[in-house]
Parts: C-alpha cells; structure tokens; sequence
C-alpha cells in the first residue's frame, strides 16, 4: 500500500552510496573532469557496490533481486557524486539489462555470468546517430539480413568507452524495426573513430563508431528471431538517465543552499533574501517532484506494466528541472557559479546533457 | 517499501464518488456558477445521507473506545486522512466549488477533535449523525490578518457574572459560515484572543453555535470562482459565548509555548494537502477535457514521438499531465507521512505550493488550447481556471508555504527569513 520510505536494504544501499559518492566520487570528480580521465580505482569501487550484479538472475552469479525502484534510488545516489564517473560504473548495464530483459537463454547462458564477476567487463552501447531530429524510435543504421546472418551499416555517435571495450551492442533499424546486435571488438568494418569532444561530463571517454558493412551471425541477433521490444529497454534507459539526473539536480540544489547560508552580503547570509529562499525552495519542490515521477515510472516497471507514457511524462519533466536546478544554482553562487574551482558551472554543462541523452545509461 | 497502490477499500469509495461527480455534480456545475450563492440540493442531499450514517458510526465508536478519555491506541497507518484526501481529489474533480459545499464538521470538525474534550465533542460534533444537514466552518482570517494570523485583533473576554466569554471583532472569508450558523444547526470555530498584549500566547479558539447572540452575518461575498461556495464576514458585538465553549486551556502562553496559536497552525498540516488535493482534482479535470475534446479533433500525443517530432499543443499536453501527476504524488506524500504518523509539515506545504501553482498553470492551458469556445460557457473550462486559482491563495497564499518551505529548508526562524 501507499509508502514512500525505503526498505532496509534500501535504506543501506543508498547509504552505501551516499558515503561513497561523498567520500570517493566528490574527491576526485574535478580532476577527473579536467584531465578527461576515469579515476580507474573509483570506477573499480562503484562496480564493487554490486548495484548491477544484485539483480542479476541467481543461475548467472546474481542474488536474482532486479528492481527498478532500488536502482532509481541507487543511481541517484550515485549521481548525485559525479555524472561521468556514474555513467562509466554503470556501462555494464548498456549490455547486461538488455541481456536481461530480452536475450534468449543461450545468450544469457554466454553472456551473463561475466557480468557477476570482481572486474566490470568491458562493454559498451551504440545507439546516438548524428542527426538533428534524432529518434531513438527511427535509426538510420540498417541491418539486412542475408546469408545466415545480418550486415550492419551507419554511423554512431556518444558511444561510451568504445576504446576499450571488447563487446559492443549495437542497435539498427532492420526493416524499420529496431533490433540489437551483439559485436564484439574488431570485428571488419567496426571501426571506433574520433574521440568526442562534449560540452561536461569530460571524464567519459565517448567515441564515433562506424559500421561498414560489418557482418553478424544470425545467433547475435539480441532476442533471437524473437528480436526485441525496443520500447521496453528505451524505458529502462530512461529511468536510469531520469534518476541521474535527480541526482544531479539535488547536488546543485544543496550545493546552492549551503552556500547561501555561507556568503555574506550587506551585513548578512544571502539566504536571509526572499529572492534567495524562494529560488532555493521551488528548487527544493522540483527535485521532489522529479524524483516522486521517477520513483512512480520505477514502481509500474517493477509491476509489469508497460510504462512508455510514464517514462516520457517523467523524461520531459525531469530534463527541464535538472537544466532549470543546475542553472539557479550556479546564479546563487553568481560570480563564484562561474568559476571551475566550484563545482555547480560542470554540473550546468552536464544537466544540459539530459535532454541529448538516450541509451547511454541503463538499469 | 516505495509503493504506489492505493488502498483497495479506497479504491472502491472512489469509484462511487465518481460517480456522485458523474452524476451529480457536473450536470449542475454550470446552474449554481450562474446562480451565485443558491444551495446546491441536488449535491447535499446525496451526501448528508451518506455523511450523517457515517459521523453517526464513528462518533459512537470514538465514544466507545476512548470513554475513559485515552486516544485510541492504533495499529498501523492511519488510511482515513488517506482516504479523506483522495475523496477531495475525486469530489473537486466534479466540481471544486461544489465539493467544499458538503455537509460536514470539515475545518471546524478538525479543530474541535483536534483537541476538544469529550463533553464538548459530545455538544458539538454528536449532531453531525442525526437530522438535517450541518456543516462547520473556521473563522480565522480577518481585515487585517491575513497570512499574518498573529495580528488578529478579535478579542474574547470573560465575563465572571455569568461566566461567558464575550466576543468582539469581525472575521472574513469564512466557508460555509452562513450554512453553519444560520441554514443550519452547525458549528464554526473562532479564534480570538484573551490578551492583545500577549500575541500568539494569548490566541485561543471558541465554538459558536447558531442563534449566539451578537453574531451577525455582515457580508456575503461575490467571488472569481466557486461561486456555490458559501463565504461570509462575520460581526462579533458583544457576543456571548458559553464559558465551556473555550477549545483547550484558556490560560494565556508563553511566547514559547504558543500552543494555542500552534494548535490552530497544525490544522493546516491536515488541511493544506486537502487543498492541495482539490487544486489537483481540478486540474484534472481541465486536462481531461482539453485531452478529450483535441483527441476528437484528432489532435492525440503520441507518447513514442521524439520532442522534436511533437506539435506544440503535444508538448503542452505532456507538461500539463507531468505536473498534475507530479502536484498530486507531492500530496500522497504529504498525507501518507501524516498516515504513519509522522511530522509533515514541510510535505504539507511543498504540495500546498506546488498544487495550487499547478492548477493554476494546467487550467489556464486548458482554456487557451480549447480556442474560441474555452472562453465560452460552451465547455466548463473557463469556470475551472476561475475556481481552480482559490487553490493558489487560501489555507496559505502560494507565497507563505513558499516562505514555510525556505525557513524549513534552510533551518531558519521567522527572524532570519522574514
């Protein structure tokens, strides 16, 4: 019934994270950023958290435990740390929820259980294409079958840690119908290209990927001759992205509040000004509500239900509020907001980031 | 456990009250906008006969369980202000205006159980279960106190001969005050205070029944919207008022232990999220009806488009539906806190703010893509954004919860964030 506290494992989960983020994440996420690096070892520990491998089936090493609830909670947690090293400790996910939700048993037979292991497998998601009216729904990168298997053909852009991955899921348009495919590395005509250069999250090495006639077996097709519901993991994708950035927003929004109470102006905090107090508690009222259509589309996704509404409901309103969190809080800090000593200006750039974002997180 | 299913016994209760606003409400909505302050019979009727049954039950069932004067010891949330809440949503759904016409003790009854004794909820609340219609009301407000309900200048004195309080002022915007005191045998709740010097220490609340005498109905007020709604001024000259009338301790507070003040104030963490839930309802209402009515224009969202993709309207019909739904899990939130007994203060007034700001947006969206016709009496549209903006302004201006959420927030004192 009608409950909006967090279980006990929940409770300790997000604890766990919340120390870790402030411990770990926040001691490194600025260096992080400016060199355009992974702090390896951070990354290593988030893996360590076992926010992924908790909700994998027991048959594959997991504890069988998948909830999108605990996993919203989580990866706002997680978030609000650092956004890049969040999206990097959850690339796993780009392949293993997929694997999860719509691979035939064979290839969760295959693929799954490395995903239970101490190291996080390097694998990685291509779905972004280079166009100005971009939708998930429509992609310009076919796969004709033929032969015993497909060809794949097209570009992909914002392809988390391409470089180094070893197996890629790649999503194209196979008459129209967008199904996945799982490539790994070096295969012929896959061929990782330019690293890109991005408004924040600079600690994510993201790539272009191109595919030039590059041929799959018929058993990589994700699904079988079942294929996929594309919908169904554009869902969890956005409940991952929705999260992060409540994450995000909730970081300006304290970051913003404390610092009012601190500056003194006129023989005073800030914060003792309406103009001030007000911004800080509408931000205050947005991350609540972003999180309460968060946590709903997480609770029908867990009951079954088909929650494509839900999701961009929440999507279109949570993007607005990170953007609109973000950007109040670097006007409070006014000067200092400016500054890269401060963190709120990279958490500007990132929140940008939510509105462009799709596939490149997922839970 | 996150969840968010509601309760199945309330589930059951909603259907019914939907169709009270099915039938009921809306074929009458439009009358009574017309007809400013005729009672709506048709809505009273049906819901004295459910409302009377169920007071008289649960007042025999207070009476039974806490005879020795314990509250009951419960187990479990308590889902009736649960159930209260999601009944307002549904019932302002039908019509806002109407809704707030239901016989029943409502604000005054809270204040009264909040802390009566049981011979006065015997005086006051017993009538509730039996005869004709009654209903309460809550006469705070005045001239000069608005959100600032320390100011109030109304003043009760107590006359030792006869052992009467006697009441001087005048209150405003009170709901239902001509229904309570002179259409029926009701009750409205008054606060004033017992020393002007002492502020908020010295406030205390007084139960005044109909035919007290010098209490008089100075005004009844033409408003933007919820016209069906009662709302009256009230004269106090000399009023005489029954010393057992006091509601809590009559001794005067110390500054820091404004109880009585503080008693009046947490009626609002009951009666803010009710707001709120009315301001939702009503929002509801007007998206449905711009959903229904483009959809048979062929205008639908189709919710696997990219943002790009969709028409302004579209996109519109998205925000209007992300912050109805996100106004109205900020009230669950607010009223499930208050189920399991916990403090809710600042959920209270987070919803109170946000709801009464969404209505606002949602119904005012709503005339605007109906085109030409939202403008007309053609569609209930244009009388929804008028009633919907009372959600924004009373039990607490948009502002004040604003003010509540930033003092709250930031660990402030009225001092520091003024």
């Amino acid at each position: 019934m009608l409950d909006f506290t967090l279980d006990q494992e929940q409770d300790m989960l997000e604890r766990t994270i919340r120390r870790f983020a402030e411990e770990r994440m926040r001691k490194v996420f600025r260096d992080a950023e400016e060199d355009g690096a992974l702090p390896r070892q951070v990354v290593q520990a988030g893996w360590e958290i076992g926010l992924l491998p908790t909700g994998l089936p027991e048959a594959y090493g997991g504890f069988g435990e998948y909830s999108a609830v605990t996993n919203v909670i989580g990866v706002e947690a997680l978030a609000w740390g650092d956004l890049a090293l969040t999206l990097a400790i959850l690339a796993p996910n780009l392949v293993a929820i997929p694997l999860m939700v719509a691979g035939t048993p064979e290839q969760q037979a295959e693929y799954l259980p490395q995903f239970a292991g101490e190291e996080p497998p390097a694998v990685t998601a291509a779905l972004v294409e280079p166009r100005l009216r971009w939708n998930p729904r429509k992609l310009e990168t076919t796969a004709v079958a033929g032969d015993g298997g497909y060809v794949l053909n097209g570009v992909k852009r914002l392809v988390p840690l391409a470089d180094s991955a070893e197996l890629f899921l790649i999503y194209a348009a196979e008459e129209g119908r967008v199904q996945a495919f799982l490539v790994p590395a070096g295969t012929e005509g896959l061929t990782v290209g330019e690293r890109e250069m991005v408004m924040g999250i600079h600690a994510l090495p993201l790539f272009q990927l191109s595919l030039d006639n590059v041929r799959v077996p018929a058993e990589n097709r994700l699904g079988g001759e079942a294929g996929i519901d594309f919908g169904l993991l554009l869902n969890h994708s956005r409940l991952a992205l929705g999260a992060a950035a409540v994450g995000v927003a909730r970081a300006g929004y304290e970051y913003a509040r404390e610092y009012a109470k601190q500056r003194v102006q006129f023989g005073e905090p800030i914060a003792h000004r309406q103009s001030i107090a007000f911004m800080l508690a509408d931000m205050a009222i947005d991350v609540e509500s972003a999180r309460l259509l968060v946590w709903e589309a997480a609770w029908k996704l867990d009951q079954g239900q088909d929650i494509t509404r839900e999701a961009t409901v929440m999507k279109q309103f949570v993007d607005r509020v990170v953007l609109d969190t973000a950007d109040r809080a670097v006007q409070i800090l006014g000067g200092y907001g400016y500054i890269r000593e401060y963190p709120v200006e990279l958490w500007l750039r990132n929140a940008r980031g939510f509105a462009h974002f799709d596939g490149i997180a997922m839970i | 456990m996150i969840s968010f299913e509601m309760p199945e016994r309330i589930k059951n209760e909603l259907q019914m009250a939907e169709m009270v606003a099915r039938q009921v409400m809306r074929p009458n909505s439009r009358k009574y906008d017309v007809h400013e302050h005729e009672r709506p019979v048709e809505y009273i009727n049906v819901m004295w006969q459910v409302l009377r049954e169920q007071n008289r039950r649960r007042f025999e069932k207070q009476m039974q369980q806490n005879g020795n004067g314990d509250r009951p010891q419960r187990e479990g949330p308590n889902w009736s202000i649960v159930r209260l809440i999601a009944m307002v949503e549904m019932l302002s759904w039908g019509d806002a205006g109407m809704y707030l016409c239901t016989p029943d003790p409502l604000l005054g009854g809270a204040a009264i159980e909040a802390v009566a004794t049981q011979e006065q909820k015997v005086r006051f609340l017993k009538k509730f279960g039996e005869g004709e219609p009654k209903w309460g009301a809550m006469a705070i407000t005045e001239p000069g106190a608005g959100s600032d309900n320390s100011a109030m200048r109304t003043t009760a004195v107590l006359d030792e001969e006869t052992n009467e309080w006697v009441i001087n002022g005048e209150k405003i915007f009170i709901t239902n005050g001509k229904l309570a005191l002179e259409e029926s045998d009701g009750v409205c709740v008054v606060w004033a205070t017992v020393d002007p010097q002492a502020g908020r220490g010295g406030i205390k609340s007084f139960v005044v029944e109909r035919g007290t005498p010098g209490v008089s109905i100075a005004k009844q007020e033409h408003k933007l919207g919820i016209r069906v709604s009662d709302t009256v001024s009230l004269a106090f000259e000399n009023a005489r008022v029954p010393y057992d009338n006091i509601l809590g301790s009559p001794e005067v507070q110390e500054e820091k232990t404004t109880k009585g003040f503080k008693g009046a104030m947490k009626t609002f963490d009951a009666s803010r999220p009710a707001v709120a839930a009315s301001a939702v309802g009503v929002a509801r209402a007007a998206l449905e009806l711009a959903q229904e009515k483009l959809a048979d224009e062929g205008v639908t969202v189709d919710y696997t488009k990219a943002a790009h993709e969709m028409s302004a309207v579209e996109r519109d019909l998205i925000e209007m539906e992300a912050r109805q739904k996100a106004a109205w899990l900020l009230t669950l939130k607010s009223v499930v806190e208050m189920a399991h007994g916990q403090s809710n203060r600042l959920s209270a007034s987070i919803a109170k703010a946000r709801a009464g700001e969404t209505a606002t947006y949602v119904t005012q969206k709503a005339v605007e893509l109906l085109g030409p016709l939202g403008y007309t009496h053609e569609f209930l549209a244009e009388k929804w954004m008028r009633d919907a903006k009372i959600n924004d302004i009373y039990e607490g201006t948009k502002q004040i919860n604003q003010l509540i959420v930033a003092r709250s927030i930031l660990g402030y004192t009225r001092r520091e964030l003024k």
